[in-house]
């Protein structure tokens, strides 16, 4: 319940918390929200010897419009996306998404941009944004690089941001007029999700002309479900219309094995959950 | 150690704490506010929650060094002049409790709950307290507690 | 006969009846609170355990150098540097004269038996020092084979190779305990009532799961000792004061007079925290060792890990009945896990279920024989209802099965078995003897509430219509025996203390009345009832009385709360104290008021001469007592009386459970739709505590059917080794219930009261779980084992289509493992 001993660094802007990270390295842990890290530090699966706390950078907080995107600064509590009317308007998968992230004391503290870089292949936020095709603005020593989401998540609890570097901002490409739906799978509702589907689709209300669908704790990262993406162009929007795409959910996945079921069981879940989600995001 | 200042309760304390020092230890050992309790080390009970800036948060999930510059408030700094808030009244007047342990929280959490959504359904009541568990009441007289103190409210402000 | 009689509507002038507010909330919601954990004392020293990541291992080097040099350790304990004080581990229900008890130590000195025992205690001036040393003791263990699965475990014998929990037993057998109704005289002979059945009649048999449980109260144990004064203190989150004070004395050398134990305010037990723990004799220990206070409160990791656990059972049933439904036998055959160690009462749980089986039917022959067996895993004990949710849910379940097996609807067989209200006072197959009851009037009551008729109406059409949504109706009448217990039966099964409960009446100067009793609360508003039963009887203001319990120092005498026992037995004892206060009042009320003793009549709280308008108030009475100034030649001054209550019987509350439920027959998802039951506890004291006990009851006996399961990997760690991986339900996961009440007074008590602490979580699980059978029986399916995971029904259903019937037994999710699974940490998860 007490984490190991680490000393502490509050920078306030993001030059200072890249000096601090090139000064302190592999000792160094980065916190944002804190609500992913403190778990593991209080029960001392990590021991960093120095935090660095980006809570005092106040620009790395908000959401802009950025033309054809939304930008969400990394720092930005689930709380404030949420309710930001933008992210509503242009990117509902994500507002859907955070919606029933966790519970309400989690979102007031943790942030967008922190769960991302904790890259729980079961945590809520991977899927919608792999879906939406995000970029993810990352601050290092040489400036500033954009790398998109397929190659953001690399593996279990692992992403493409450097021990140097920091993960400042997520480019959302609009999907304006897009329906949208979040669906998760659990047994109690503070579980993380056993499967979770996040479904955009473009449709008239009767036809599906384009979908875009993230797969959540199917693999060791977030996965498209690229068959059922592509099955589903022109589909009815009906149980019938929708199923043999949908069928095809988990082509491709390696989900695990734990105490909520077998891999095989989540690849079925996985093809009714995404069903489910595409219906109720066709139609609103 | 590292030196911090903050509103706890109204009242304003300084300290040097160690980084590792979470909130909620920070609150119980060092300030006494023992109202505040710990009930397990994943975050998912709940039992510690305080408004931290106006907003529901749970203490063991915050660095004591983090809550520097803010205000915070706990079970214990919610009656004013002797009178109890609504919602602590409304979980007596409800049975809302039996052992007490998750209680701190879960009025913490209500408060916040009934601020975002003065008039929630039971499925909206259930919904926002999906992050504070109690083994003791079955949850049925916390619904009815928070349901109770919302239609006070509305009854005061009619 | 029974008569059931209206619950009578609150009356102005009686304070028994009312739905009087608590006063335990006052403190609880203003966070004004006194857990264990909030006591600190000057110079206090603070402990971290070292525990075993391995379920079976001997100890062979532990080194303790660094954490000794660590910053402000005061020194760090193996189990060899207390050896000679730490004491032992009591069992007190040892349930055969031949049961097998592994010996017990708090801090393991040479060979460990379940993955948490302690190894070394580290002591440090914070908790953060302690904890951060102990990651520093270097201890090498040499593994040896776990004994894990039950099943096998039982079967282990040297010979065979099979894994022992403790080798030098020889055996992982403890005890062999049998009930058999031919040979007691209560029924007849189940093997020929069975082998009868087999040509003629029904036989069911079933084997079922009673998966492993914890209690997960919300408070995390701790313990304070004070050794400094005349009598060394103890603090603890504990259920059961008086039985840790007689068991630290009888193990310790400490004599009992010289040791006081103060549970202060405790956040919840359901039987987890009726255990005396290594780590309260740790503490014990260390504090005397030391002379220094000293503090351990564990975390919920290892709250989950270490503190016993609760049900672990495999029964196998056979029921035989004739063609009509008429059930002629039932044969128990059960294994029940002890884990690690025979506990405080751990071995007799499944006997408090042997008598409980029949429950509410009339059995002609009943066999029952548990086999307790020791493997390496946690130690279990009480979870609450012990042994009777399990009887309940084994019972229940078949009635069900007996039901589709004759093809009526289930609630005519059960009425076609049970004892009916004009058969009362009835004695059982079991050999018990049920005061009163009233299945007829609880059912009939539960089913209008429920709309039985309309929703297995709706069952039809969605059954028809081949709906993605089944619909499934759950019944559970269940009784149980509670209010433990009668001292003499207690004596008769070999347990190792009496049943009685006491109170005293202290009639201050003031006419406030301080009441003492022995029970000890930890949630249940004894504050609040026993206030309401001192001032209905002594007529003076509920707010007048204050109810004191959980100090030795101020109750000395008492059993402390367990087996709903505190209001129909500490409740009891109370009306006797109360009675004799009066009692003792009379003379000097009647000497004051210069009358005769015959001509005095005590009523609403004041003595008054037969025909006059002449009286004296309680309270004057006891000022006149304690100013002493003018009371009777030969009679002491003072009118505050104390009394021992020993039960004559068990009570059995009963009621009629009925549960809908709704089964996704594509993911197998499970979602309860409605929840009614009708329970008769008789006579009720506030009617708004009981209800809050019987919704809190049934979410636990809920959960065992739809959630909570501890489950061990292969090396015998604790998978479900926190509230990520333990599923504890949360207000979204559950449901607003109705609660129905019928009232058969009990015959027993002078209140007329049944316990009714665990009568929700006995009652639910079967409720449960028979609903959802209910709903997918048309696919072939007899059973679901619990909890009923979406996993386990979506392959029920499917086992045809080749899901396979296995359920997964598989890994936590590793959310919190950021680091390589198997990062050294001797916290918590043993990992």
């Amino acid at each position: 319940m007490i984490p190991t001993e680490f000393a502490y660094l509050a920078p306030t802007s993001i030059e200072d918390a890249l000096a601090a990270l090139a000064e302190h390295g592999d000792d160094a842990k980065i916190i944002a929200g804190g609500q992913s890290l403190l778990p593991v530090l209080r029960m001392r699966l990590n021991a960093p010897e120095m935090v660095i706390d980006l809570g005092k950078i106040d620009s790395l907080r908000g959401v802009r419009d950025d033309g054809d995107a939304i930008v969400i600064g990394a720092m930005t509590t689930h709380h404030d996306v949420l309710h930001d009317p933008l992210v509503a308007e242009h990117a509902a998968l994500i507002t859907k998404a955070v919606e029933h992230l966790a519970d309400a004391q989690i979102r007031h503290r943790g942030t967008f941009g922190g769960a991302l870089a904790h890259a729980d292949p079961a945590g809520d936020l991977g899927a919608p944004t792999l879906a939406l095709g995000a970029e993810f603005v990352i601050a290092g020593p040489g400036g500033t690089r954009s790398v998109t989401a397929e190659d953001f998540f690399v593996d279990l609890f692992e992403t493409a941001i450097g021990e140097d570097e920091i993960l400042t901002e997520i480019r959302v490409p609009k999907h304006t007029g897009w329906g949208a739906h979040y669906e998760k799978f659990v047994r109690v509702v503070h579980q993380w999700p056993i499967v979770a589907v996040a479904a955009a689709i473009r449709s008239d209300g009767s036809t599906i002309s384009e979908a875009k669908i993230g797969l959540t704790n199917m693999g060791n990262t977030a996965v498209r479900a690229r068959a059922t993406e592509a099955g589903l162009a022109g589909a009815e929007v009906s149980e019938e219309g929708v199923r043999a795409a949908c069928d095809r959910a988990a082509e491709g996945t390696n989900p695990p094995s734990d105490l909520n079921g077998g891999a095989d069981y989540r690849r079925h879940l996985a093809t009714v959950i995404t069903r489910r989600a595409v219906l109720k995001a066709a139609r609103g | 150690m590292t030196k911090i200042e903050l509103t706890v309760d109204g009242a304003s304390v300084f300290d040097d704490v160690e980084p590792r020092m979470l909130l909620v230890q920070y609150l119980r050992e060092k300030l006494g506010k023992t109202g505040t309790v710990i009930g397990c080390d994943t975050s998912n009970c709940g039992a510690c929650t305080v408004h931290l800036n106006g907003r529901s948060v749970k203490s063991c999930n915050v660095l004591a060094v983090q809550a520097d510059g803010a205000e915070v408030t706990t079970v214990e700094g919610l009656a004013q002049d002797g009178k109890l808030h609504q919602v602590q009244e409304s979980f007596r007047e409800c049975h809302g409790l039996q052992c007490g342990f998750c209680t701190p929280g879960m009025i913490m959490q209500t408060i916040d709950l009934l601020n975002e959504n003065p008039h929630p359904t039971e499925e909206e009541v259930r919904l926002g307290l999906e992050g504070n568990l109690c083994r003791c009441t079955g949850y049925h007289n916390i619904v009815k507690s928070v349901l109770h103190a919302a239609d006070q409210a509305e009854g005061a402000h009619a | 006969m029974t008569t059931t009689q209206e619950r009578p509507a609150e009356q102005a002038d009686r304070e028994i009846g009312k739905d009087r507010r608590r006063k335990e909330d006052q403190r609880l919601i203003t966070g004004r609170t006194r857990w264990t954990d909030n006591i600190t004392l000057p110079g206090m020293l603070h402990l971290a355990m070292v525990r075993s990541p391995h379920a079976h291992a001997h100890v062979t080097s532990i080194s303790t150098d660094a954490a000794k040099a660590s910053r402000n350790v005061v020194t760090v304990l193996t189990g060899a540097d207390l050896a000679e004080t730490q004491g032992v581990l009591i069992n007190a229900w040892a349930i055969t004269t031949d049961q097998v008890t592994p010996t017990h130590l708090p801090v393991a000195i040479d060979r460990v038996a379940f993955a948490g025992e302690v190894v070394a205690v580290v002591v440090a001036r914070s908790a953060a020092e302690a904890r951060d040393a102990a990651e520093l003791v270097d201890v090498e263990y040499d593994l040896l084979p776990a004994a894990l699965d039950l099943k096998e475990a039982a079967a282990a014998t040297p010979e065979n190779g099979g894994a022992l929990a403790h080798p030098d037993l020889g055996t992982n057998k403890s005890a062999l305990w049998i009930f058999d109704s031919a040979t007691a005289g209560t029924g007849g002979d189940v093997d020929a009532a069975i082998e009868k059945a087999r040509g003629d009649g029904i036989v069911i048999e079933r084997e079922y799961r009673q998966q492993r449980l914890i209690p997960a109260f919300m408070e995390p144990r701790s313990t304070v000792v004070d050794p400094t004064g005349e009598q060394i203190t103890m603090w603890s989150a504990t259920q059961i004061p008086h039985i840790l004070r007689f068991a630290l004395a009888a193990t310790t050398g400490v004599p009992e007079s010289k040791i006081r134990v103060i549970a202060p305010d405790v956040g919840g037990g359901f039987g987890g925290k009726l255990q005396t723990t290594p780590e309260e004799w740790i503490v014990f220990a260390v504090a005397r060792r030391l002379g220094k206070p000293v503090k351990f409160t564990e975390t919920r990791s290892e709250s989950l890990m270490t503190g016993h656990h609760g049900r672990d059972q495999w029964q196998k049933l056979t029921l035989s009945a004739e063609k009509d439904g008429s059930v002629t036998g039932l044969k128990v055959e059960l294994l029940a896990d002890l884990g690690s160690h025979v506990s405080l009462v751990g071995g007799g749980v499944p006997v408090l279920g042997a008598f409980m089986f029949n429950s509410i039917y009339k059995f002609p022959a009943y066999q029952f024989n548990c086999q307790t067996v020791l493997t390496n895993k946690t130690w279990t004990d009480a979870y609450r209802g012990a042994g009777r949710p399990e009887a309940t849910y084994a019972i229940e379940r078949l009635m069900d099965e007996l039901a589709v097996e004759v093809g009526v609807d289930p609630f005519v067989i059960r009425e076609q078995n049970w004892i009916t209200h004009e058969e009362f006072p009835f004695t059982t197959v079991a050999g018990l003897e049920y005061d009163s009851g009233n299945y007829e009037a609880a059912t009939a009551k539960a089913k209008e509430v429920f709309g039985y008729d309309e929703l297995r109406a709706e069952q039809k059409q969605r059954r028809a219509s081949g709906d993605q949504v089944q619909l499934g109706i759950g019944i559970s009448t269940f009784t149980e025996m509670c209010g433990l217990a009668p001292s003499r039966v207690l004596g008769s099964l070999n347990y190792g203390a009496g049943g009685w409960e006491h109170a005293s009446v202290r009639m201050l100067a003031t006419g406030k009345v301080e009441v003492v009793t022995g029970a000890s609360a930890h949630g249940q508003g004894h504050e609040t009832a026993f206030s309401q039963i001192v001032a209905d009887r002594l007529g003076v203001p509920f707010e007048d009385v204050e109810v004191l319990h959980g100090d030795t120092q101020i109750a000395h005498k008492g059993l402390d709360t367990y087996g709903s026992r505190s209001l129909v037995v500490g409740g009891e004892a109370l009306v006797l104290a109360v009675d004799k206060v009066i009692e003792r009042a009379k003379p000097l009320a009647a000497h004051l008021l210069e009358a005769s003793v015959d001509d005095m009549e005590f009523s609403q709280g004041r003595f008054s001469v037969k025909g006059t308008d002449q009286g004296l108030g309680i309270a004057e009475v006891a000022m006149a007592a304690f100013a002493a100034h003018n009371y009777p030649e030969g009679t002491e001054p003072g009118i505050d009386a104390e009394a021992t209550y020993d039960p004559v019987n068990f009570n059995y509350p009963h009621g009629t459970h009925l549960c809908a439920m709704e089964v996704d027959t594509e993911t197998g998802a499970v979602k309860m739709r409605k929840y009614v039951c009708c329970d008769d506890i008789g006579n009720i004291i506030n009617p708004m505590i009981v209800e809050g006990q019987v919704h809190g009851g049934l979410v636990q006996g809920i959960a065992q059917a739809l959630w909570e399961e501890a489950v061990y990997d292969d090396a015998g760690t604790l998978v479900s080794g926190s509230f990520v991986d333990y599923l504890l339900p949360t207000a979204a996961d559950t449901i607003s219930f109705e609660v129905e009440h019928t009232t058969s007074p009990a015959l027993t008590n002078t209140l007329g009261t049944k316990g009714v602490g665990e009568a929700g979580t006995i009652a639910s699980t079967p409720a449960v779980v028979n609903a959802v059978v209910d709903a997918i029986r048309h696919f072939g399916i007899n059973d679901i084992q619990m909890p009923c995971t979406p996993e386990r029904v979506w392959k029920a259903i499917h086992a045809k289509d080749g899901a396979g019937d296995k359920p997964t037994e598989g890994a936590a999710m590793p959310h919190f493992s950021e680091s390589e699974p198997g990062t050294d940490s001797t916290e918590g998860a043993a990992q």
